[in-house]
């Protein structure tokens, strides 16, 4: 008994001497945060930009390679003097925000970002579902948020920019593509596709493309996001397009779904050697390896960048990538996509001398960018025009460019196809048109 | 085309059946609403993914195709020893408040789901290889040792003994296997040994091998719980202790030992469902979660506390969620009115199908509130 006060003692010092540990830590804390305008190195300023992916969850696997990117592209520039606006340089630093799978996360995040962090820019999303969510947030607030996915298009945001492909520069090629020169040429369709904005709209514009060609679309599903039970799906396949010895699958299936309807087809016969051939909208390198390229072998994709790609500038960004992340590492269109949009904005900012939004948004049309890919230029719709190219899936892994277009495609916001936005088009450059003018 | 429909029934159906096995003795035998249930089997998808990697190791590689059967006994014991933990730590305190038992559980769920994003895989294995020598090594030991004072200096020791040797295999592991030394969120993938993919052809049908693997897993599970609950010293004593606990305590049985025992092996088959399911798809933190709502409806639609039912609603789902899903009335009755067909294939989607198959589930427990097969006779808590 005579001991307790002792331990009552120590506790109670103990107990200061953690208290003011905490408080210490806590000061330490709050002027690293507060102190913004800490500079290193050569740097006058430094600015902080936002950068908002899922980093779990579903997406994680896809949105995780491009917070990479981000990053990288972000050391390069730094790495080069960094952004000099009005005279001074600025170092680039981030915030990375997790938009956890969750659309309403993203747009909590990204009011975060905004509102607290006071954030310029926001580059970041992934699903279409996504950046609906975000749409409102950035209106509202008149801010910025640049987003690096090829995506169903429809939309047309002040601002949003949109580096990715729009259809006209994806999907439509890759149909025709499908439908003249392919080993299934003439054969019906089949979509299949996760049950969200994307791929429904995407398969609307097919649909309406093919009526066009006189092709014929035999059935189309959609997964449930989360759900991986495909049997049904396959027995329909199957019943569709076995009368006429295979034909085309269009997949716009999102992350990990992909793994369990290859793993499921391939089981099934659903394979090239079979006469089916899937051509793939969301699958890029990265997901070919983590996927597998046994499952995938013989099946197609169409993107903008494939890291095959000959030139000096891609290889260079595939061997940087690899040496800042490891070798077993690949590059795909969207982190391509990702990467060009920072310096996109970079030189934007650089152009207009300000960080303020508005000087921005009228700096940026008509950027142009040396990318991996080959030049590319924002145009008035906030979209990109890119080159864009066909790939058959490598044993190995990988793309083999397959066709390729001659130069630019140049964006369209508003479907040609799709009957609701046919003859419209978009325009931010001339304020008597807008959002969406009649042709 | 009818063997076809059935066949994907069936396939579907064992699925959720090998999923919701472990939960129907956890959830039906016990009561117990574990919410956690589908991180163990998170946790037996993972296992396989790790005895996978192993298997890949120059010294295992010749036995590489048997690599999905082994990971079956290691699924079992990981998802089993950590369901037995789970039930010594948070479940025990609990029994008999059903809403606490579900708050907590989902709050291992997310420390479970969150752990496999934060900790590398290899000292993952490490921790569970400890924890499961710590807990088995001291029942080796003759009941003369056991009943001994110093025997908690021996449990003791054996606890530290398990602390160095998960320690050493997690350092081993993770040095052998590259892929397993870094933490990562990022879903991996299980294939299947050559063996086991493809299809073989009975009666002029292929049928994918992957699923027939999964039918015979969930077949093998069901006939060996049936047996063990109805055949065994054991399993007579859990079904005793499900029927009536007190009068169970009465005549000697210990509750404590049953409880632990029903629970690790509900956890365990859970683990077993891991496998089956790392064969269909990805393994992630969150594959899981895909299933657990599946698991709970064929339990309740199959009446609480009853394994034939959980057959029989899972295969009733699993043909429906296909008839209904792939659009099959259609190519059973080509010529049905135009009306009926529009319907038919409205619903012929998988999202719609979903939506069907819950709403004639409400439907059907409107009139039979508890299940296709009620228990019967008196309970006590009844």
């Amino acid at each position: 008994m005579g001991q307790l006060p002792n331990l009552n003692e120590f506790m109670r010092i103990s107990r200061r001497i953690l208290a003011g540990l905490a408080t210490a830590s806590l000061a330490v804390t709050v002027t690293s945060c507060g102190g913004g305008s800490d500079t290193s190195g050569s740097f006058d300023d430094t600015v902080t930009v936002g950068i908002l992916h899922s980093l779990s969850g579903t997406m994680a696997i896809s949105e995780s390679t491009l917070v990479d990117t981000e990053k990288m592209a972000i050391a390069e520039i730094n790495a080069a003097g960094g952004v000099t606006v009005g005279g001074k340089s600025y170092k680039i630093e981030y915030i990375v925000e997790d938009g956890a799978s969750d659309w309403p996360t993203f747009a909590e995040k990204s009011k975060k970002l905004i509102d607290q962090d006071g954030v310029p820019v926001v580059f970041g999303g992934w699903t279409s579902a996504s950046r609906k969510a975000m749409l409102p947030v950035y209106e509202s607030k008149d801010a910025f948020l640049y987003y690096p996915i090829q995506y169903e298009a429809q939309e047309c945001s002040n601002n949003i920019f949109y580096t990715g492909a729009s259809p006209n520069q994806q999907s439509e090629p890759a149909t025709d593509f499908m439908y003249k020169r392919s080993p299934a040429a003439g054969k019906p369709f089949f979509l299949v596709g996760s049950d969200y904005v994307f791929p429904r709209t995407s398969n609307t514009i097919t649909k309406e493309q093919l009526k066009s060609l006189g092709g014929k679309v035999v059935g189309e599903d959609y997964l449930p996001l989360g759900n991986t039970e495909v049997a049904p799906i396959i027995s329909k396949i199957k019943k569709a397009l076995a009368p006429s010895g295979g034909g085309v699958i269009i997949n716009t299936l999102n992350g990990d779904q992909n793994v369990a309807f290859f793993k499921q087809i391939q089981d099934a016969g659903i394979t090239p050697s079979n006469g089916y051939y899937v051509m793939n909208y969301s699958i890029a390198e990265e997901e070919i390896s983590t996927i597998g390229p046994e499952f995938l072998e013989g099946h197609y994709g169409a993107w903008n960048y494939m890291m095959s790609i000959d030139t000096p500038e891609s290889k260079k960004f595939a061997a940087d990538f690899k040496a800042l992340y490891g070798s077993d590492r690949v590059v795909a269109d969207p982190q391509e996509s990702a990467y060009n949009m920072v310096y996109l904005w970079k030189q934007a900012v650089e152009d207009a001398g300000t960080f303020e939004n508005s000087a921005v948004r009228e700096a940026l049309v008509g950027q142009t960018f040396d990318a991996p890919q080959g030049p590319v230029e924002v145009m008035p719709n906030h979209h990109l025009a890119q080159t864009v190219r066909i790939g058959l899936i490598k044993p190995e892994g990988g793309f083999e460019i397959l066709e390729e277009t001659d130069g630019v495609v140049y964006p369209q916001a508003w479907n040609q196809f799709e009957p609701s936005s046919k003859g419209y088009a978009c325009d931010w450059t001339d304020p008597s048109k807008g959002e969406r003018y009649k042709l | 085309m009818l063997l076809d429909s059935l066949f994907n029934g069936v396939a579907i159906g064992s699925v959720l059946l090998v999923a919701a096995l472990g939960l129907a003795i956890v959830f039906g035998l016990m009561g117990v609403i574990n919410l956690a249930h589908g991180e163990l089997m998170m946790l037996g998808a993972y296992t396989t993914y790790v005895t996978q990697l192993i298997f890949k190791l120059p010294i295992l590689k010749p036995y590489y195709n048997a690599y999905v059967i082994v990971s079956i006994f290691f699924a079992f014991i990981v998802s089993g020893v950590v369901g037995i933990l789970l039930e010594k730590t948070v479940i025990r305190k609990l029994y008999g408040s059903p809403l606490e038992t579900l708050l907590a559980t989902w709050g291992v769920s997310l420390i479970l789901q969150q752990f496999v994003r934060s900790v590398p895989l290899a000292y993952g294995t490490g921790l569970i290889i400890s924890l499961i020598i710590g807990l088995f090594l001291p029942t080796v030991f003759s009941s003369k040792v056991k009943e001994s004072i110093n025997f908690k200096y021996v449990k003791f020791s054996s606890w530290i003994f398990a602390a160095l040797a998960g320690v050493l295999s997690g350092n081993l592991i993770s040095s052998s296997v590259s892929k397993l030394s870094r933490a990562s969120a990022r879903n991996v993938d299980v294939t299947a040994p050559a063996w086991m993919r493809g299809q073989v052809e009975i009666l002029g049908t292929a049928f994918p091998k992957t699923r027939l693997m999964i039918i015979i897993i969930t077949l093998i599970s069901v006939i060996a719980i049936t047996l063990f609950l109805n055949q065994s010293a054991w399993g007579m004593r859990i079904r005793a202790v499900t029927q009536n606990r007190e009068m169970s305590d009465c005549l000697g049985i210990s509750t404590e030992k049953v409880d632990v025992l029903t629970f690790g092996i509900g956890s365990g088959l859970a683990g077993v469902a891991g496998v089956a399911v790392s064969l269909l798809g990805s393994v992630g933190p969150n594959v899981g979660g895909n299933y657990i709502v599946g698991c709970f409806m064929v339990v309740v639609l199959g009446g609480v506390g009853n394994l034939l039912g959980t057959i029989f609603a899972s295969f009733g789902i699993g043909i429906m969620t296909d008839l209904i899903g792939a659009g099959r009335l259609l190519s059973i009755w080509p010529d049905m009115p135009l009306p009926l067909s529009n319907t038919i294939n409205f619903f012929a989607t998988t999202s719609m199908a979903r939506v069907m198959i819950f709403a004639l589930i409400v439907i059907f427990l409107q009139f039979k509130p508890t299940g296709l097969f009620p228990q019967k006779g008196r309970m006590v808590e009844s």
